[in-house]
Formats: structure tokens, sequence, C-alpha cells
């Protein structure tokens, strides 16, 4: 998902600049002000763990393999501030040390995966966790939480691609989404495998509700969510419902065609045939993708605890 | 150590080299922003940046191969992307386009990350008064990256030597197990350093 250079425009580099800017400044003054100073080194120390984490290869179907993104991991170890922070770091060295993703995407690069990945998939294990207890509670959330964030944050990531013009929405929403409907499967897995192998280990790690230090704090995730909701809002909803077109009505009633020409009204797709129907029917396979993969997650969480030791040790 | 394998050649010595951080730095960025901003079809531009960049190339004395090789591994990303493009109505200039800006700023980053240490470039972070908190971040980061990736490969190594099932399923669960211990690790090895910095007289 690492945008290259020479990807994104000028307005879309800035905007997402703008919003990741934000994002981790949220997320720096509040490590700043809660992080415990014997925590510090820990920021560096996963991150570096994220980053040694991803060059493992999982086998996938067919010779191919996949690697861990790590986002929900890193929120659900260490709270979404100190996530984003780790994140935006191993962004930051695999642009600058191995050029991996590009240095005008490096703030769309930090909102897709060190924003919105950790914040969107904090926001659903804390929804999840509050249903479900248990060992097996924390398997469903942590795989569930694992998947939508890593959908979303591969339609933002189109979203981002349409914007700048490079790839028009109809051909990035589907090819992005379709193939990360799969990729989050595997990134749930990975993300329940590995927190339940710690908590088995040092259950104090995972389970210490949640490092009352840093998470907990409704007002920390009342602004990260803010800003993700902003990102989602300007890279994927002008594609995903018909605002544009009733935005456009509007300018040309008001006679101020310069608005019309500022939005990204993604008109090459109708020249496609095909192309349209592409984005619905990606849409309908994600609806029914959310469905299956949380069922998924159950299915999981049933293979992973036995019945009889569930609920004793964590709840 | 043994994995300093991606920027082993940042502390060597040549014209380039020795030529300050700051200096090396904005100049990438400028060399990036301008090759971005400019319009998919300037091929002109683009030959002449090519060009230049070579000349830099050559004048820092890194190894052809190794450049080679770095480009060969990264080029798939660009690629990737940009294949997309190519089904789009118009799509070949795009692509061509993009291809060409793509490659041109790969280039310009791996230049600068095989002449320019990392430390030295925190060093102009941290004059640029980025936030200390980050920077401390990305240096521990850079020092344990290469301890935590060796640390993973013995152990990686070591269930490989011990694991004779070839079951997918059996496989990821004991590869997690391998993460999640690393994780373990992490923290511990967390403390210890922590009680290492406040032994040195850390603020």
């Amino acid at each position: 998902m690492h945008i290259p250079d020479g990807f994104l425009d000028a307005k879309t580099a800035i905007t997402s600049a703008v919003i990741a800017g934000g994002g981790v400044g949220v997320a720096l003054s509040q490590v700043r002000r809660h992080l415990v100073r014997r925590k510090v080194p820990l920021l560096g120390l996963a991150a570096a763990f994220i980053f040694a984490a991803q060059m493992l290869n999982f086998p996938v179907m067919g010779g191919t393999s996949g690697h861990l993104i790590g986002g929900v991991l890193a929120a659900v170890l260490l709270g979404p501030s100190a996530a984003v922070i780790a994140l935006t770091c191993v962004l930051v060295v695999q642009c600058f040390l191995f050029a991996d993703g590009g240095v005008t995407a490096l703030g769309a690069n930090v909102l897709n995966m060190a924003v919105i990945h950790p914040v969107i998939g904090y926001g659903i294990y804390r929804l999840i966790r509050h249903r479900l207890t248990g060992q097996r509670g924390m398997i469903v959330a942590a795989a569930f939480a694992s998947w939508c964030a890593t959908v979303l944050a591969a339609m933002v990531c189109a979203g981002e691609l349409a914007f700048s013009g490079t790839i028009s929405w109809g051909l990035a929403f589907p090819a992005m989404t379709n193939v990360h409907l799969l990729i989050g499967l595997g990134e749930g897995l990975i993300t329940a495998l590995v927190i339940t192998a710690i908590a088995r280990v040092r259950p104090e790690l995972v389970a210490e509700s949640l490092q009352p230090t840093i998470a907990r704090r409704s007002g920390e995730f009342v602004g990260l969510g803010l800003l993700v909701a902003l990102g989602l809002v300007i890279f994927v909803a002008p594609f995903a419902c018909p605002w544009p077109d009733g935005l456009e009505k509007v300018a040309e009633r008001f006679g101020v065609k310069s608005v019309a020409t500022m939005l990204p009204a993604p008109l090459a797709d109708y020249q496609v045939p095909g192309l349209k129907s592409a984005v619905a029917t990606t849409a309908i396979a994600g609806a029914i993708g959310t469905i299956m993969a949380l069922g998924l997650a159950l299915l999981l969480a049933r293979i992973l605890v036995p019945k009889q030791t569930d609920e004793t040790r964590f709840s | 150590m043994k994995h300093d394998f991606l920027d082993r050649y940042s502390r060597r010595d040549s014209l380039i080299h020795r030529q300050s951080a700051g200096l090396k730095l904005t100049g990438a960025l400028v060399v990036v922003l301008v090759t971005v901003i400019m319009p998919r079809t300037a091929w002109t531009f683009f030959g002449v940046t090519g060009l230049i960049l070579v000349g830099l190339a050559g004048l820092s004395r890194l190894p052809a191969l190794f450049l080679l090789r770095r480009m060969l591994t990264l080029e798939p990303v660009v690629l990737g992307v940009a294949i997309l493009s190519l089904l789009q109505p118009g799509g070949g200039v795009i692509f061509a386009g993009i291809l060409a800006k793509g490659t041109l700023c790969l280039f310009t980053m791996i230049l600068l990350a095989n002449t320019t240490p990392f430390a030295a470039l925190l060093a102009v972070l941290r004059r640029l008064r980025c936030p200390a908190i980050l920077v401390t971040t990305l240096a521990l980061m850079y020092r344990y990256l290469f301890v935590l990736v060796e640390e993973t490969e013995r152990m990686n190594r070591a269930r490989r030597s011990r694991t004779f099932r070839r079951q997918r399923w059996w496989e990821w669960k004991t590869l997690a197990g391998v993460i999640g211990q690393l994780f373990v690790r992490s923290t511990e090895r967390a403390e210890r350093i922590y009680s290492a910095m406040c032994a040195r007289g850390w603020k």
C-alpha cells in the first residue's frame, strides 16, 4: 500500500499531508502529556518491532506470501496515540532509508497506514470488546478490527490515487478494495494469532485493560477519530456518494463554474463501459465481506479458544 | 553488524559523502518535488534529471551493481501501481509519465540514503525543531532495527529447525508465536534501555 513518488498531484499530497500532520500532532501531544517516562524507549523499540515483524512473510496460497501491516496490533498493544507515532516512524524510516514509499507521498502513506489503520482499527476493537469479553472477545475484536482497518485504508489509498487523476476511481477502487478484502483476512488472522501468543506468555501486556496510562481517554480518541473522518470524507466520499453531481448543479445554478472544476468528478468512468458496475459490485462485495469477516472472526475465536478455558483467564 | 545491509554504503568517503547532510537532504527534496510537479510529458526534463543523477551516482563512487539491485527490488512497486493506469482511456501517456517520475524519485532517494548516514539526517531534523519525541523514537528505532531483525531471523531459524510439519495453519501459528515473542523481548529490552539511559544521566 506504499504509494511511490509521482503518483499523487500537489493538491492530494498537500491535503493528505495536512491531515496526517494533524493526526501525528494530536498523537504527539497526547503522548507528551500521558506517556510515563519509562515508556519512551518502548516507542522506539515498538517501531523497530513493527518494522521487523513486517519483514516476516506468511505463506499464502500458491507460493505467494503476505506480511503484516501492524497498525491494529500496535494500537491494541500500545494505545492509539503511541501506535500512530510508532507507525509514522516506521514509514519515515522506510521512506528515507529504504526508499520504500515516496517523499511527496509520505503524508498520504502516513495518513493511510499510520493514522487511519490504527485509529479505525482501535475504535472497532474497543467497540467489540465492549460487547464481547474474555479471550474469545479479544480474538474476534482484533481479527475483525484488522480486517476493517485494512480495507478502509486501501479504500482511502484508492481515493487518493483517483483524486490525483492518476488512476480513475472506477479502476482504483475495485482493484484496491478487492485485493485488500483478501489481504485483510490475512492481516486479521495474523493480528489475532500474535495477540493470542502474547497473551499466553505475558497476559499483562494485553489484558491490563489496555494501558491505563495512555489509552482509555475518550478525548484522545475523539481528536484522532475526527481527523480520520475528515480523511475519509475528502478522499472517499466524493466518489462514493452522489454529492459531486449535486454540488455541480448548485454551482451551475449560481454560475460558479470554478467550484465544479475543482471537484474531482469521476467523469472518465462513464466512458468505460462496465466500470461503473464494477464499483457497485465492489461495494456490495465489501458489505457482504464485512459480515463474512465478522463470522470468520467468531469462528477463529471458537477454534483458538476451547469453551472451558474461556472466561477464566481474561475477563 | 551483519544486518547493516541497506545503508551500508552511507558511511563511505567520496565527494558526495563529504557534503553536509542538510544540503543533500534539501537537494534530494527539491529534485523530487520538481519532478513530481512537472507535467507528465516533460521528457527533456526527465532525461536531463536522469543524466544529472547518474553523474552524481558516479561521483559518489557507489558500486553500480548495488544501485541497480536496489532499483530492481523497488521498481516493481512503482510498476505495479503504474500498470493500473494503463487500463483507463489515455492511459499510455499517464503510464509512461508516472513511470518516469517514480523511477527518478526512487533513484534520488536511493542516492540520498546511501550517501548520508541516518544519524546525520536525524541531526538535521533536530535542528529543524522537529518534536523531540519523534526524533528520539526515530533514533532508537534506527539503533535497534538491526538488532531486532537479527533476533527475528535467529528465532525464525530456530523455529524452522524444530518444526517439521508443513501445514499452512501450523506455520502461521508458529510464525505468530515468533512475532509475539519478539514483542515481549522488545518490551523487556526497552525496560533495560530505560535503566541504562537513566544511569547515564538522561534528562
